[in-house]
């Protein structure tokens, strides 16, 4: 099993049309993933990807006519928040969102009604997931990975790619890996994927990989303690030279009134149990430390 | 974005809530002639304030923020206010207002709750003061009341807010106001509404009629809700502006300055965070974050080159990419091309690893760039060229 995503994904792309959202869908194509529509208003009875994928005008279409389960975002900012909301009000389960931009109160009345309809939202401004030999939905590279019991979740995108990378040459595979997202309103937080984790039998150890701003590395450690006392984790915090009150990058990545600090984040994660790498390269012998035998 | 003290009252009053009046002076001259407006006009202050517009916090330690009685008084204090620096901030502006018979002092604002995933409304008894000061020393003086998602911030919401910070006494103000700062944040797109002191004043001569107002307003806007407030782009204060932040702006890089030596170009957030984080760990100190972002090519590569070699003290270049979207061969042109423009000779360290890395390894290699496999190997390598060009010196 896995998380999120895996064998019976069946996926819709949203913005299946754009450049993006075309050349992303490829890659998840290639990697197995089931793509069974794409929509974009006004485009629908067209086909995608070289004629494989039939284009719907309305998610209520594409879920009726393909029994789709997932959808994808690559609708620019603006747009986006309602892109989202189609998708749950057509009864998507799962919907990531990789686009980034949106404004943040926008994502507000959009996340509770997310909830509302029964739906999970992973992102905006995420990287998406994969379960390595199963499905990829959104944009992180697929030979990244390899198949195993590790379940990584991370606030980044590239950072992501680069600790995958590390534990995929030492050897550790991952269940699934879940980008979150680096925005300060988002559907779906390190404790929720945490949940998830928890729950799947075939997820052996944790990668949590946070940075700077919020207080949701500390909330998900406070649940790992207890909850997830006897697996191995790891984690990563990036931002450990920031300054305060500078955004990084990310709009969420922001040290504000003292709080939010690397140092909060890495004493937490340490009380609950986690070995803190100093650089990622560092995880794959931090689970190796804790135990993990995978 | 943050924007200026007199520039968030403008918001406040345009979502009717009660701020004093005020003028902004670039001079001491204007600031005299603001003052006597106040001081002679039909309000008869007794005194005025005058403040400095800078956008950092602790203006009143700093002795940015002082009265004065008499239009002489008010020139001094601006000719002295105008020519301070407030954490490095040259001032350029002062606001006047007239000076408030202050009677109580709280504090109130609308914040983007990020753990709640909603809008929150935080109010204390205790005003004039900074609120994680108050969260450290009296945490159960702060009413934190979260307006509903959909539903918005209810008038049963905001009258319990009045109530827990004992303004019965102005019931209907209390709810007019809490109501306001959450429309002046749907209105703006703003991160922070927040009112610093919301203060009950006596107006008039002798005990005159009490009355709540808005006395200070800091506002920060969201980046990302620019592009539906084109008026916004008007309140960004090209005086706080650094030039090298604008250029940034402009090729949509996303920039910070440090006081390192060691220039980093990385494409992630999370990424360029971790890449200063391994430099400092080797032993350096990062001259900026700089995240080129998703899919940069080479002209983005090159505008990239120019801000981080624009700081005289860069003694050396990280470069770090993780390709996903970013293609590397495509980074790789953009550093051999911007080698060939930059001005000064600085050494490189370049590793490209994901899309298209193999490629841009060939380039690299015939251009003779400085390489490493690992990012570990990366910082250490930059470290050590910085060390050898800065003895060089």
């Amino acid at each position: 099993m896995s998380i999120l995503i895996g064998r019976e994904t069946r996926l819709v792309v949203q913005g299946i049309t754009g450049r993006e959202g075309e050349f992303h869908a490829r890659a998840m194509q290639a990697y197995g993933t089931a793509i069974v529509g794409g929509m974009t208003p006004g485009k629908g009875g067209q086909k995608a990807l070289d004629d494989t994928v039939p284009v719907f005008d309305t998610m209520s279409e594409a879920v009726r006519e393909t029994g789709a389960n997932t959808s994808c975002i690559f609708v620019p900012a603006a747009g986006a928040p309602d892109a989202i909301l189609e998708a749950a009000a057509a009864g998507i389960g799962t919907i990531f969102c990789i686009t980034e931009g949106i404004p943040a109160l926008d994502m507000v009345p959009v996340v509770a009604a997310v909830r509302a309809a029964g739906a999970t939202l992973i992102g905006p401004n995420c990287p998406g997931a994969t379960s390595p030999g199963r499905a990829k939905v959104g944009i992180i590279p697929g030979s990244i990975h390899r198949e195993g019991s590790v379940g990584v979740v991370s606030r980044s995108g590239t950072l992501t790619y680069e600790a995958v990378q590390a534990m995929t040459d030492a050897g550790i595979g991952q269940s699934t890996c879940v980008g979150i997202g680096g925005d300060p309103i988002i559907g779906s937080t390190f404790l929720e994927v945490l949940q998830l984790f928890a729950a799947d039998p075939e997820t052996e150890a944790i990668v949590l990989i946070g940075e700077i701003g919020g207080a949701a590395e500390e909330e998900a450690a406070a649940w790992a303690a207890t909850n997830l006392a006897g697996v191995p984790k790891a984690a990563f915090i990036a931002g450990r030279t920031a300054p305060e009150g500078k955004r990084m990058g990310h709009a969420g990545a922001i040290i504000s009134g003292g709080a939010g600090t690397a140092g909060s984040k890495v004493a937490a994660l340490e009380a609950a149990g986690f070995g803190v790498a100093g650089s990622p390269t560092e995880l794959p012998q931090l689970l190796r430390d804790a135990g993990y035998r995978g | 974005m943050k924007i200026q003290e007199a520039d968030a009252k403008k918001l406040l009053l345009a979502q009717g809530l009660p701020v004093p009046p005020w003028e902004v002076a670039r001079s001491p001259a204007e600031a005299r002639a603001a003052a006597s407006r106040l001081l002679h006009g039909a309000g008869h202050a007794r005194q005025v304030v005058i403040k400095a517009q800078v956008l950092v916090g602790g203006r009143g330690k700093a002795g940015g923020v002082r009265l004065a009685a008499t239009d002489d008084e008010a020139e001094h204090v601006a000719d002295d206010i105008l020519g301070m620096s407030i954490k490095g901030i040259a001032v350029r502006k002062v606001l006047v207002a007239p000076a408030a018979d202050i009677v109580r002092e709280l504090y109130l604002a609308a914040v983007l709750d990020r753990a709640a995933r909603r809008i929150l409304l935080m109010g204390s008894a205790e005003g004039g003061v900074e609120i994680e000061q108050v969260a450290a020393t009296n945490p159960d003086a702060i009413v934190r009341i979260h307006a509903d998602p959909l539903l918005g911030l209810r008038d049963w919401q905001a009258r319990e807010l009045a109530f827990r910070l004992g303004l019965n006494a102005h019931l209907k103000a209390t709810v007019g106001i809490a109501k306001g700062l959450v429309r002046t944040m749907l209105a703006n797109d703003a991160d922070l509404v927040e009112i610093n002191p919301l203060a009950i004043v006596r107006e008039g001569a002798g005990a005159g009629e009490e009355r709540l107002v808005c006395l200070d307003a800091k506002i920060t806007l969201d980046d990302s809700a620019l592009f539906r407030h084109q008026d916004h782009e008007a309140l960004r204060d090209p005086d706080e502006e650094a030039p090298a932040d604008a250029e940034a702006r402009r090729h949509d890089i996303s920039f910070i300055h440090l006081d390192g030596t060691i220039g980093c170009m990385v494409n992630g957030a999370g990424l360029a965070m971790t890449t200063m984080d391994l430099v400092k760990r080797a032993g350096g100190e990062p001259a900026n974050f700089l995240d080129i972002g998703g899919g940069a090519k080479a002209e983005r590569v090159a505008a990239a080159m120019r801000l981080i070699l624009a700081e005289p003290r860069v003694e050396a270049i990280l470069v770090n990419i993780f390709g996903g979207i970013t293609r590397g061969d495509e980074v790789a042109l953009g550093l051999i091309e911007a080698r060939k423009q930059q001005s000064r000779d600085v050494p490189m360290v370049v590793r490209i690893v994901g899309t298209n890395a193999a490629e841009a390894a060939r380039l690299l290699e015939e251009a003779h760039f400085e390489t490493a496999a690992s990012l570990d190997e990366a910082a250490e390598k930059a470290v050590a060229a910085a060390r050898a060009q800065g003895q060089a010196a």
